[in-house]
């Protein structure tokens, strides 16, 4: 096996608010990621699912170094980057870069599709020429599909899809080792979903990037994902291959999260509505359940679930589950989950 | 370093083939601001304003060179003559047989000066200072708007008497001080619009790929509120002629034999009863630039921010 190139520890990022007046203030603290640690080899994609408000976000810009850590630590190739000065840290970013969700929202609607694009260049290589960087947007360009010749066009006069593929070029511009794709395509409609993750695969594999890819949706990440972990409440259920992800979930949530998956058959979706046993909503942040954070809300739960923790522990096959009764429970799929 | 980053598009392989069958010709983007542009050309009341406004510039600029009379002269046989073109007085005389028409316009010289001067000072300090504040927040923020709330408490007719007795009457201090005012306004609309900007994902894009700081209040921040501040200068030109006038009223503005409209008006108020045409000039010339700056301004706003006022 290959050295990781990621590797994170115990990483958690806490989130302060103050509630009541100028003179009975008292803080209140929101753990939006709680304790997640997992490895990522060179080349490897790892796909990050959960409901929304599960932190899957903030544990993405907890990696870039966008939002501050408040516990664990994140290595990057052999070194810390959590503990890094931001001079030292902006130096890193070359090698790590992001993927944002709303793909128009993410370009500054002032500067061309060139100028986006062009920008890490400007900002990495100040002494590069302008016709190198100009060469080399061109080339960005063309190798997201979009048209070279477009290059002086504006944000708005793109489509959704073409905004996130500027999106993509500019995060590929500096020739990154890491891309983390914070759900690239929740805000486009389907058949471009479908463009935007081949694209990604492509490039992938094309430039041997190790993919984190984040998406409330298990159906989408299946195509792209070696490995997935499945977080709620910020902290990781279940982190296993896909293969045995997607043919036996090995945590009652991820099963869950399986159901949720729209069938495109009517029948099959009657019985699989019937089983659909996520009740509820998230607790919310500030008032966490004792015992598994997911208890309450778990058909499968048993008495040990309300007061014992139950930790991420390795299985006999490699697997990572957060799950008293992970062994005992059989959450085969029977219904075939929906392409 | 440079090596890292290639430059030759042959390792780029296309992998949309519609791309590949495209090469042509650059296309050009039409930008937020040409966008702004053509909605501004289609505002009337915005337009024959601005044509207005150029011609008086023009008028104020070129007009005393051309005009056969000094703003200074006296001329004695014809004072306080009414408007006349055997006299060549086209808008009259005042009291000392001054002509009224060089002195609208020298005065216009003056009032369009200071109401340009203090406005871009105004628009220089407020700009990057709220644009600092907003941006970098915490007790940076708090501590320069705390600056700008004591400065703001000043009143300002005391400000402006006691610029002037400590040092004396000068076209300068005109500009200091509504400008030493003006800024304040500035500053907080920007640092409001900065606060909103700097938590948007385009800026968060621009950090995770290791922009500075000051790249990007320079190129994401400022271009993003240019439209809201270009709408707020348009609307204090007018407002800085109308202090400077008001100033020059009550007779702390400037200083014969220089001029301005407000210093006209005043003078024309006085014999308004025996010589109506020393008011009736002056106060047209001012009355229309005011309006015309408000009118562009009300078309700027409609025009940079067509989601707001439709």
């Amino acid at each position: 096996m290959s050295k990781p190139v990621l590797r994170v520890q115990d990483l958690a990022v806490t989130f302060s608010s103050y509630t009541g007046g100028l003179l009975n203030r008292h803080e209140r603290q929101l753990r939006a990621v709680d304790g997640i640690s997992f490895d990522l080899d060179p080349g490897e994609t790892l796909g990050i699912v959960g409901e929304s408000g599960s932190g899957k976000s903030t544990l993405a810009r907890a990696i870039l170094g966008l939002v501050k850590v408040s516990r664990g630590r994140v290595m990057w190739r052999g070194e810390e980057l959590t503990g890094l000065d931001e001079e030292a840290l902006r130096q890193k970013r070359k090698e790590i870069q992001i993927v944002f969700q709303d793909p128009v929202a993410s370009l500054n609607p002032r500067m061309t599709a060139g100028d986006i694009i062009a920008e890490p260049l400007w900002t990495f290589y100040p002494n590069m020429e302008r016709l190198q960087v100009e060469e080399r947007t061109r080339g960005m360009m063309k190798m997201v599909g979009l048209l070279p010749n477009q290059i002086n066009r504006y944000p708005h006069e793109f489509s959704g899809g073409q905004c996130q593929r500027i999106g993509i070029a500019r995060s590929l511009v500096l020739n990154p080792k890491l891309l983390v794709c914070d759900e690239p395509v929740s805000a486009l409609d389907v058949s471009i979903q479908a463009q935007i993750i081949n694209l990604l695969k492509d490039l992938q594999k094309k430039l041997g990037l190790a993919l984190i890819f984040i998406a409330h949706d298990l159906s989408v990440v299946r195509h792209i994902s070696d490995r997935v972990m499945v977080m709620y409440m910020g902290q990781a259920m279940e982190v296993a291959e896909k293969a045995s992800l997607y043919r036996r979930p090995l945590h009652p949530y991820t099963n869950a999260l399986m159901k949720s998956v729209p069938v495109p058959d009517p029948k099959l979706a009657a019985a699989a509505r019937q089983e659909s046993w996520l009740k509820g909503d998230m607790p919310s942040p500030y008032q966490r359940p004792k015992g598994c954070i997911f208890h309450n809300r778990c058909p499968l739960r048993v008495k040990r679930c309300e007061a014992d923790v139950p930790a991420l522990r390795r299985l006999e096959n490699g697997d990572w589950v957060a799950c008293h009764r992970a062994e005992e429970l059989d959450l085969s799929i029977q219904v075939p989950a929906s392409g | 370093m440079n090596s890292e980053i290639k430059t030759s598009n042959e390792d780029l392989s296309v992998s949309d083939p519609f791309a590949a069958a495209f090469v042509e010709e650059d296309v050009r983007g039409r930008s937020l601001w040409v966008d702004a542009w053509h909605r501004l050309r289609k505002n009337r009341a915005a337009v024959v304003s601005g044509v207005i406004m150029a011609f008086m510039l023009l008028l104020v600029v070129f007009g005393p060179m051309v005009l056969p009379w000094e703003a200074d002269f006296t001329d004695w046989d014809n004072t306080s003559t009414p408007p006349s073109l055997e006299t060549a007085h086209w808008f009259g005389t005042d009291a000392v047989g001054r002509d009224i028409l060089v002195r609208t316009l020298e005065g216009g010289r003056i009032s369009l000066l200071v109401g340009l001067v203090a406005t871009l000072v105004s628009l220089v300090i407020g700009v990057t200072y709220g644009a600092v504040a907003g941006y970098y927040g915490g007790l940076t923020d708090r501590v320069m708007m705390r600056i700008v709330d004591i400065v703001y408490a000043l009143p300002f007719m005391f400000f402006v008497i006691l610029l002037m007795v400590v040092f004396g009457r000068h076209i300068i201090l005109i500009f200091v001080a509504i400008g030493a005012v003006n800024w304040l306004d500035m500053a907080r609309i920007v640092r409001g619009q900065t606060l909103s900007l700097k938590n948007t994902e385009f800026v968060e894009a621009a950090r995770a790929c290791g922009v500075t700081h000051n790249s990007i209040i320079r190129r994401h921040i400022i271009p993003n509120l240019l439209g809201v501040v270009i709408v707020y200068v348009t609307l204090t030109i007018p407002q800085v002629i109308l202090v400077e006038s008001f100033l020059s009223f009550l007779g702390l503005g400037v200083q014969e034999p220089m001029s301005s409209w407000g210093a006209l008006v005043n003078d024309g108020a006085q014999d308004m009863e025996s010589a109506p045409w020393t008011l009736v000039f002056p106060a047209t010339f001012l009355t229309v630039t005011l309006y015309c700056f408000n009118y562009i301004g009300d078309g700027m706003r409609d025009a940079l921010d067509p989601k707001d006022h439709l």
